[in-house]
């Protein structure tokens, strides 16, 4: 279990860190599906588990020059009522929609993901500053 | 918040009470929402944009987690044994975004999405 839990730390990662996606779109699902969480629970969680990835992410793209630190961390300051009231809603929406409307967020993420392997250059690329 | 003015206060509270509620909605960071305002609202470049939005998750995803806890959802065990390797994980890719086609990456990728979204709605 311990070493499912690290591999999937690191295949997550190692997809946030080549596509610029979040890695919480991955965390939930293997939370829930491999180590068995309640969709909630993973939830959760992956919130736990982003805050690492997020922090070494935003030093990285820092020292890039890419992160205007004080407006991303008013952003984040201010998005707490809207934190707050989220996390509150999904302990009460039935388990089934929220279910739902994260399928819809993996489709959606899936999608883009389609466009832009349709407009990629199909040879490997110097590294982008993408998270 | 010194360095930022009334008026961006009030922008950046807008995309930023959205990925909230997004980020506790869905468990996650919250940029699919603040990665595009900040380029078509006030006129960020991608980069620059996904790296503010980074900055901001860290906040978001602290407080989300933190409000989790009280709801006895929060399994930290779990959570530090999967997002700490991801450290790792994270420098792997960007290696590896060098050496191999994002073309196939990226459509690999879409399908694996598009199982793990048939298995949840399976289950739903």
């Amino acid at each position: 279990m311990i070493l499912e839990a690290a591999l999937i730390g690191v295949a997550a990662g190692a997809v946030s860190g080549m596509l610029g996606v979040g890695g919480g779109i991955l965390f939930v699902p293997a939370l829930v599906l491999v180590l068995g969480l309640s969709q909630v629970d993973g939830e959760a969680t992956s919130l736990l588990a982003i805050l690492p990835v997020a922090a070494v992410g935003t030093w990285r793209q820092y020292r890039y020059g890419n992160v205007r630190l004080g407006e991303g961390l008013a952003m984040g300051a201010l998005a707490t009522v809207g934190t707050v009231a989220g996390v509150a809603l999904v302990n009460v929406l039935p388990v089934h929609l929220v279910k739902i409307g994260f399928a819809v967020l993996l489709l959606f993420t899936a999608l883009q993901m389609v466009r832009r392997a349709l407009a990629a250059d199909p040879e490997p690329k110097p590294e982008k500053a993408g998270s | 918040m010194p360095r930022v003015s009334r008026n961006r206060r009030l922008e950046l509270l807008a995309i930023g009470t959205a990925a909230g509620v997004f980020s506790g909605l869905f468990g996650v960071g919250g940029g699919t929402v603040m990665v595009p305002l900040l380029i078509l609202w006030l006129g960020y470049d991608e980069r620059t944009a996904t790296g503010t939005s980074l900055a901001a998750i860290i906040v978001i995803s602290a407080v989300g987690a933190t409000a989790q806890a009280f709801y006895g959802n929060l399994h930290v065990d779990d959570g530090l044994l999967v997002g700490v390797p991801a450290v790792g994980g994270v420098l792997l890719g960007t290696w590896l975004q060098q050496r191999v086609s994002m073309r196939v990456i990226s459509g690999l990728f879409a399908l694996l999405l598009t199982a793990l979204a048939a298995d949840l709605v399976a289950t739903a």
